[in-house]
C-alpha cells in the first residue's frame, strides 16, 4: 500500500517518462507541436503536402506542451523517438544551451526566399536560433469585451491599469514574462529601455509596484484557451491572450471581442530538432526545408492568424479558409498592429527567467 | 511449518533431522518448496519489473538530480583544479583565467558549457549570456586572459562569480536544498535566508500542508455520513447511491474541474442565484474561485470517493448489534456513536484520511486550472519547474523530494499513531 | 422459580396489549399481541423463523416500534421511552460483544454510562466475571475467547449494571451442541440465583423445554399456546404446537361420534380409533390425531383403548431405543420408540406387529394437510 500511495504522489511529481520509441524508418516522421487549430494549420499547410510529395507519413503528437523536458529525457535516455519538435524560442534557446539540438547551419538547410533572397537575410531579424528554424510570428496582447465597454475599450496599455476608467476583472498569464515589460511600459518606462530597466534591481521593483496596483482587480490563467472563455462568460472583461485565440473565437464563434494592438508582445515559434536521430537526419532536413519555404509559410496563415517568419511570404498571405476575411489586417506583422510593438526578448529571459519567475511566485504567494 | 516451529525443532534436537532416505530434512523441504517459490516468484515478476521501471528507477534520478552539480567540476575541469590554489580573496590571478580559457573551448566544441552556464546563472542572473557571449569566440582569444575576459565583460570581475565557482566545484550540492527552503549562501559561504522577494517555497509547502488537511477534513464531514447511509441502506438503494458516489469517478477530471468553474465563477450559476435571491448585489458577486476557495471546493469533491469508499466498506462489516447492545447498556445516541461506532470504524476512517491528504498533497491540475493565485500548490511549481531550464529542473527534483520526504514522514506518523496494519482500504 | 416466589425476586413485569406491528403498511408480522410476563419469570418465545418472536423482543427492547398497541413494564407504558432509558439488559444472537474493548472495559460499560465510580466500577465488573466463571479474563479482548466464553461475557455484561429484565435473542444459536447444553444449564442457574425476569427468543424447542417456566409458540405473528413446558408437550392445544413441539405421529381421519372428554374417529383406511377430544368440536369434524412415538407400546397391549396391526418398514438402532418406522393405518412414517431392554423379542424388518397406545395419549386436534 506505501508504494501504491507513493507512486501515486510521485506521479504528479516524476517527470513524465518518455513514450516508448516506435520503430522507425525514414518513411515517417515523428513531429510534435501544440494540438488545436494550430496544429491543424501545420498539417493542411505542411504535412499534406509532404506527404503527398514524397510519401512520407507523418506521425502527429501534440506534446508541445512539454517540449522541453520531453526533449531533456529522450535525449538523457538516448531514445529519442521525436524528430522534428514545435518550440517556443526561449525553450529552444534552453535545450540548444544544453546540447540537446542539433545546430542548424541556415544555407544547408533552407531554402532562399522565392526573390532569390538567401534564408539568412528573408527570415525576420533576431528571430533564428543555433537550433531553431522559425515558423510564425505570434503576439500576446491584451483584448477585451465589447459589451463590457459600450463607451469604447482601452486603448493603451495606462489604460489597461485605469481602474476607474475601464472597471472590471483583468486575467493575465499566470508568468512574469511579458506581465513585468506592460506594468513597466504602464509606469512610463520607454519601450526601448523595457529590458534594460528590468535587469537592474530597482527596475524589478519597479514592475512588482506597478502591478500591486491592479492585483486585486487580476485573475490568472494557465493555458492559451482560458482568455476567450473568461472573456465570453464576462469573468474577466480584459485579457492578455495569443492573438491567433482571439482571432478564433471572433471568426468562429463570433464573439464580440477586440484586440488592443497597443504594445503587442511578439516572439517566434519554430522547429527544433533533438540530437539522436542521424539516421533520418536527410528525411528531416528534407521536410524544414519543404515546409519553411516563402509559399508554405504563406500557406499557413490561411488557416490561423499568425504571421510568416519570412519576409518574402508576407506578400503571399491570403484570406481566411473558406472566406473572403483578408489575413493581413489580423497577423501581428500587419505595419499598422507593429506600430508600437515590443519585441520579446528570448535573450533577456533566458538570463532572467529563472530569477524572475521565483521572485513573481513568491510575489503571488503573499 | 513454520520457521521458528523448525528453529525449535533444531535448537532441542541439537541435531539435525533426517528424511527416511537420508537427507537433511530442511534441504527436503526447501527442494520440495522450491518449485513453487519459483513459480510464485515468476508471477510477481511482472509487478515487480514495473516498479522498479516506472517507480524505483525514476524516484532515484530524481533524488540524483536534485543533488548531483557536476556542471563545474566536470564541464570545467582545469579552471576546478586552477580554483582550488585560490584563497578567495579579489580575482584569481592569471593562471586561473587560462584554465577558463581552455575549458570554454573544449565546452564550446563538446556543447557542455550552455550547461555551465546555466548552472551559474541560476544563482547570478544575466551570466548567462557573459558566458554564452565569451564561449562562442573562445578560441579566438590571447593571452593575457585575464585583461581578455575583462575586456569582453566586467563582470568577469566579480568575486562573488569566482567565490560560486570554487564553492560549486563539488560534484554533490546542497544548493538545491536551500533554495527550495528559501535559504541561499551569501557572499561569504554561509547559509542565510533568501531575501524576503524571493521567499516562496515554504509558504507553498505551509499552504500545501494546510489546504490539504482542510480538504482532508471536509472529506471526513461529507463523507462520513454518506458512507454511513451507504452501509445502512437496503442493498437496491444503497446501490443506486453507490453509483451517484462513483459517477465523478468515471467522468474525466478535466470536465469536472470545468463544472466546478462554471458552477463558481463570478458570472456563474452560485453567484446568479445569489444575486437573484438578493444575497449579493450585482457588483458584490463572490469571488469563490481563482483562488483557495476554488482549490478547496473542487478538490474535496474530487477526492471525496476516497474518503467513502474505505469508510463504506468498513461499515458495512459493523452489524447494527453493536449500537443496539451499546443503547441497551444505557447509552445515548451520542454516546454509543463515540465509544463503539466511530473506534469501530477507525480503520476505514484512517485509511480514508491517509489517502486522501497524500492525494491531496501531490494534486496538480485542480489546483491549476482553479488555484488562481493563492490556491495554487507545491507541485505546480514543481511543474512548472520541471518544464524549464536544467537548474531549475534540479530545484524542482529537490521540490519533489522534499514533498516525497514530507508524504513518508506524514505516513511514518500515522503509522505510528495508528497502526497501518489495522488499516483498511476497500 | 415459578410465581411463588416470584414476589420477593427483584423482576420485572412485563405485558403486551394488543400489540401489533407492520414493517410495510401491508401486512403484519405481528398480529394482536397479548401475553402478561410475571415477576422473575423465565419466559420463553419459540417459533419458526419468520413467526414474528424476534420482532416483539425488539419491540421490547425498544429498537423497534410497535405500530399499535402498547407495551408495559413494571405497569408504566414504554413507547416512547428510548432503548437505553429502559434499563433491559439484552444478550444478542452473536453477542455483539464490542471488539476494540477488553472483556472488562465491555463490562464497565454499562457501568461508565451510569457513572458509577471506578472503584465500584472494578468491583462489580470483578463480580460479573466470577459469576461466569471467568475471572482472568478480563484483559482479553473478545476475539482472543472462545464462543462459549463469548457467550457467557455477553450474559455477564447484560447482567452487571443489575436490569430487572434480561431479553436473550437466539443467544446459543452459535455453539456447537455441546456446548449449547452446558450454557442453558449455566443461563438457567444465573437466573434462579439472580430472579430477573428473562425474556429468551429461540427456535430451538429442546433449548424453550429445558430453560423456561413458560413457552410462547409463535407461528404466523399469533401466539398458538403459552403454557409451561411439560403442559405443551403433553397438552398441545393444535397440531402447529403438538408438530412444532417434540416428535409427532400424525393420523388424518373425521369424528364419528363424541363421548365427554373422548371422541371416536374413523381414520381413512377405516380404521377406528379413541382420542382424548381437544380441537374438534363436532361430529363430521375432520381431525388429525398427534400421538408421541414414546407413548406407543409393543408389549402389554391388553386393556389398550387403541390397538392396530402394522408393517415395519425400517429399523434405526440408538443404542438406549431402537427407533421403529411402521406403516400403521396408511401412514409409513409412524415412528415408534422400543426401549432396548433384555428379553424382548427381536424385531424384523418387514414383520408384521401389533401396536397400542391409550386414548389419553392421543389428541384429536385440527386438521391439517
Amino acid at each position: 500500500m506505501l508504494r501504491k500511495m507513493l507512486l501515486a504522489s510521485a506521479a504528479t511529481v516524476v517527470v513524465t517518462a518518455a513514450t516508448p520509441a516506435l520503430t522507425q524508418d525514414a518513411d515517417s516522421l515523428t513531429i510534435v507541436s501544440w494540438g488545436g487549430a494550430y496544429e491543424r494549420s501545420q498539417q493542411l499547410a505542411y504535412y499534406e503536402p509532404f506527404t503527398e510529395e514524397t510519401g512520407v507519413e507523418i506521425l502527429q503528437e501534440s506534446e508541445s506542451a512539454n517540449g522541453l523536458a520531453g526533449i531533456r529525457s529522450q535525449v538523457e535516455a538516448g531514445n529519442v523517438s521525436w524528430d522534428v519538435v514545435d518550440l517556443l524560442q526561449s525553450d529552444a534557446q534552453r535545450a540548444c544551451d544544453e546540447g540537446l539540438l542539433e545546430v542548424i547551419d541556415p544555407a544547408e538547410w533552407l531554402a532562399d526566399g522565392d526573390d532569390g533572397t538567401p534564408p539568412e537575410e528573408d527570415f525576420i531579424e533576431n528571430t533564428m536560433g543555433d537550433c531553431f528554424i522559425p515558423q510564425i510570428l505570434y503576439a500576446t496582447m491584451f483584448a477585451y469585451n465589447t459589451e463590457a465597454f459600450p463607451d469604447g475599450g482601452p486603448q493603451t496599455v495606462e489604460d489597461i491599469w485605469d481602474l476607474e476608467a475601464f472597471p472590471g476583472t483583468r486575467a493575465l498569464q499566470r508568468i512574469p514574462q511579458k506581465n513585468l515589460e506592460w506594468a513597466l511600459l504602464a509606469d512610463g518606462v520607454e519601450p526601448d529601455q523595457v529590458y534594460e530597466v528590468l535587469a537592474t534591481e530597482e527596475g524589478q521593483d519597479q514592475a512588482f509596484a506597478k502591478l500591486d496596483e491592479i492585483r486585486d482587480s487580476v485573475i490568472w490563467w494557465e493555458e492559451g484557451a482560458q482568455p476567450p472563455q473568461l472573456l465570453a462568460d464576462q469573468e474577466a472583461v480584459i485579457a492578455t491572450a495569443y492573438n491567433g485565440r482571439i482571432f478564433d473565437a471572433q471568426m468562429n464563434e463570433d464573439q464580440p471581442f477586440e484586440i488592443m494592438w497597443d504594445h503587442q508582445m511578439f516572439e517566434v515559434d519554430g522547429w527544433v530538432i533533438p540530437v539522436g536521430n542521424e539516421d533520418e537526419l536527410d528525411t528531416i532536413k528534407e521536410f524544414i526545408r519543404f515546409s519553411t519555404d516563402t509559399q508554405r509559410l504563406a500557406d499557413q496563415a490561411q488557416y490561423i492568424a499568425y504571421g510568416p517568419a519570412r519576409n518574402s511570404s508576407a506578400s503571399k498571405v491570403s484570406t481566411f479558409e473558406g472566406t473572403d476575411i483578408e489575413m493581413a489586417p489580423h497577423m501581428p506583422t500587419n505595419p499598422e498592429n507593429l506600430e508600437t510593438a515590443i519585441a520579446f526578448d528570448v535573450q533577456f529571459w533566458a538570463d532572467y527567467g529563472d530569477a524572475l519567475e521565483e521572485r513573481f511566485n513568491a510575489w503571488l504567494a503573499q | 511449518m513454520t520457521d521458528a516451529t523448525m528453529a525449535d525443532m533444531a535448537a532441542s534436537g541439537g541435531q539435525e533431522l533426517k528424511t527416511s532416505d537420508g537427507r537433511s530434512l530442511k534441504a527436503a523441504l526447501k527442494a520440495s518448496q522450491s518449485v513453487e517459490r519459483r513459480r510464485a516468484f515468476l508471477l510477481v515478476l511482472p509487478l515487480l519489473a514495473l516498479l522498479v521501471a516506472s517507480f524505483i528507477i525514476p524516484i532515484g534520478q530524481l533524488v540524483t538530480r536534485s543533488v548531483y552539480n557536476p556542471e563545474v567540476a566536470s564541464y570545467l575541469p582545469e579552471t576546478s583544479s586552477a580554483l582550488s590554489g585560490w584563497n578567495g580573496e579579489g580575482v584569481p590571478d592569471e593562471e586561473v583565467f587560462a584554465a577558463l580559457a581552455a575549458d570554454m573551448v573544449v565546452g564550446a566544441e563538446n556543447r557542455t558549457i550552455g550547461r555551465v552556464a546555466a548552472r551559474i546563472n541560476r544563482e547570478m542572473p544575466g551570466t548567462r549570456s557573459m558566458i554564452m557571449g565569451l564561449s562562442r569566440s573562445a578560441e579566438e582569444l590571447q593571452p593575457p586572459y585575464r585583461e581578455a575576459f575583462l575586456a569582453d565583460d566586467e563582470g568577469w570581475g566579480e568575486q562573488a562569480l569566482w567565490r560560486f565557482l570554487k564553492r560549486e566545484t563539488r560534484i554533490i550540492t546542497p544548493a538545491y536544498y536551500l533554495i527550495a527552503t528559501d535559504l541561499e549562501y551569501n557572499a561569504e559561504g554561509e547559509i542565510v535566508q533568501r531575501p524576503e522577494n524571493y521567499q516562496v517555497y515554504r509558504t507553498l509547502f505551509w499552504r500545501t500542508a494546510w489546504m490539504s488537511l482542510t480538504i482532508t477534513a471536509l472529506c471526513v464531514l461529507l463523507g462520513y455520513p454518506i458512507a454511513h447511509l451507504l452501509a445502512t441502506q437496503p442493498l437496491r438503494i444503497a446501490n443506486i447511491l453507490m453509483i451517484l458516489v462513483l459517477l465523478p469517478f468515471w467522468t474525466s477530471l478535466l470536465v469536472r474541474t470545468s463544472s466546478w468553474i462554471v458552477l463558481l465563477q463570478q458570472q456563474g450559476v452560485i453567484n446568479d442565484m445569489l444575486v437573484w435571491l438578493g444575497v449579493v448585489t450585482d457588483s458584490g458577486r463572490l469571488r469563490m474561485i481563482y483562488n483557495k476557495t476554488g482549490t478547496i471546493i473542487a478538490m474535496t469533491h474530487i477526492l471525496l470517493p476516497f474518503m467513502i469508499l474505505p469508510l463504506y466498506s468498513v461499515m458495512k462489516t459493523i452489524p447494527p448489534s453493536y449500537m443496539r447492545a451499546a443503547r441497551s447498556l444505557g447509552a445515548t445516541q451520542t454516546y454509543a456513536f463515540t465509544r463503539v461506532y466511530l473506534p469501530l470504524t477507525i480503520p476505514g476512517l484512517a485509511a480514508g484520511v491517509l489517502l486522501v491528504f497524500i492525494l491531496a498533497i501531490g494534486y496538480y491540475i485542480t489546483p491549476a486550472l482553479v488555484g488562481g493565485d493563492s490556491g495554487i500548490f507545491i507541485s505546480n511549481l514543481i511543474a512548472s519547474n520541471m518544464q524549464s531550464s536544467l537548474a531549475n529542473l534540479k530545484l524542482g527534483a529537490a521540490l519533489a523530494t522534499i514533498l516525497l520526504v514530507l508524504v513518508m514522514l506524514f505516513y511514518f506518523v500515522f503509522n505510528k499513531l495508528i497502526g497501518v496494519d489495522r488499516l483498511k482500504f476497500g | 422459580m415459578t410465581a411463588e416466589n416470584a414476589s420477593q425476586s427483584r423482576g420485572a413485569n412485563v405485558r403486551y396489549e394488543n400489540v401489533q406491528k407492520s414493517y410495510d403498511g401491508e401486512t403484519l408480522v405481528v398480529k394482536d399481541l397479548n401475553i402478561d410476563i410475571k415477576r422473575g419469570e423465565f419466559l420463553t418465545m419459540l417459533g419458526p423463523s419468520g413467526s414474528g418472536k424476534t420482532t416483539c423482543l425488539m419491540m421490547l427492547a425498544g429498537f423497534e416500534p410497535a405500530t399499535n398497541g402498547e407495551i408495559f413494564l413494571n405497569n408504566a407504558p414504554i413507547n416512547d421511552v428510548p432503548p437505553h432509558k429502559r434499563g433491559i439488559g439484552m444478550v444478542f444472537q452473536n453477542y455483539a460483544l464490542f471488539p476494540h474493548m477488553t472483556v472488562a472495559e465491555n463490562l464497565a460499560f454499562p457501568l461508565q454510562v451510569r457513572k458509577m465510580s471506578k472503584a465500584d466500577q472494578e468491583a462489580k465488573v470483578k463480580r460479573a466475571l466470577e459469576m461466569v466463571e471467568l475471572p482472568t479474563m478480563g484483559g482479553r479482548r473478545p476475539a482472543q475467547l472462545s464462543g462459549g466464553q463469548q457467550q457467557r461475557v455477553a450474559v455477564a455484561r447484560a447482567l452487571v449494571f443489575e436490569p430487572d429484565l434480561v431479553l436473550m435473542d437466539e443467544p446459543l444459536g452459535a455453539l456447537d451442541k455441546q456446548l449449547r447444553e452446558q450454557m442453558q444449564f449455566e443461563i438457567k442457574h444465573i437466573h434462579e440465583s439472580l430472579g430477573v425476569t428473562v425474556v429468551y427468543v429461540t427456535h430451538d424447542q429442546t433449548e424453550a423445554l429445558v430453560m423456561s417456566d413458560r413457552v410462547a409458540v409463535f407461528n404466523d405473528g399469533v401466539i398458538q399456546q403459552l403454557s409451561p413446558p411439560d403442559t405443551l408437550y403433553e397438552s398441545p392445544r393444535n397440531s402447529f404446537v403438538a408438530q412444532f413441539i417434540g416428535e409427532n405421529n400424525k393420523l388424518d381421519g373425521k369424528v364419528e361420534s363424541i363421548d365427554a372428554d373422548y371422541c371416536s374417529v374413523r381414520l381413512t383406511d377405516g380404521t377406528q380409533l379413541k382420542a382424548e377430544k381437544v380441537n374438534v368440536s363436532s361430529v363430521g369434524d375432520l381431525t388429525t390425531l398427534s400421538l408421541r412415538p414414546e407413548r406407543v407400546e409393543t408389549s402389554g397391549l391388553d386393556g389398550m383403548e387403541n390397538v392396530v396391526r402394522g408393517h415395519i418398514e425400517e429399523l434405526i438402532y440408538l443404542g438406549d431405543h431402537i427407533r421403529v418406522r411402521m406403516n400403521i393405518a396408511g401412514n409409513p412414517d409412524f415412528v415408534v420408540k422400543v426401549r432396548n431392554r433384555s428379553g424382548e423379542q427381536k424385531l424384523k424388518e418387514g414383520q408384521e406387529l401389533d401396536v397400542g397406545w391409550r386414548a389419553s395419549d392421543c389428541k384429536a386436534l385440527d386438521h391439517v394437510q
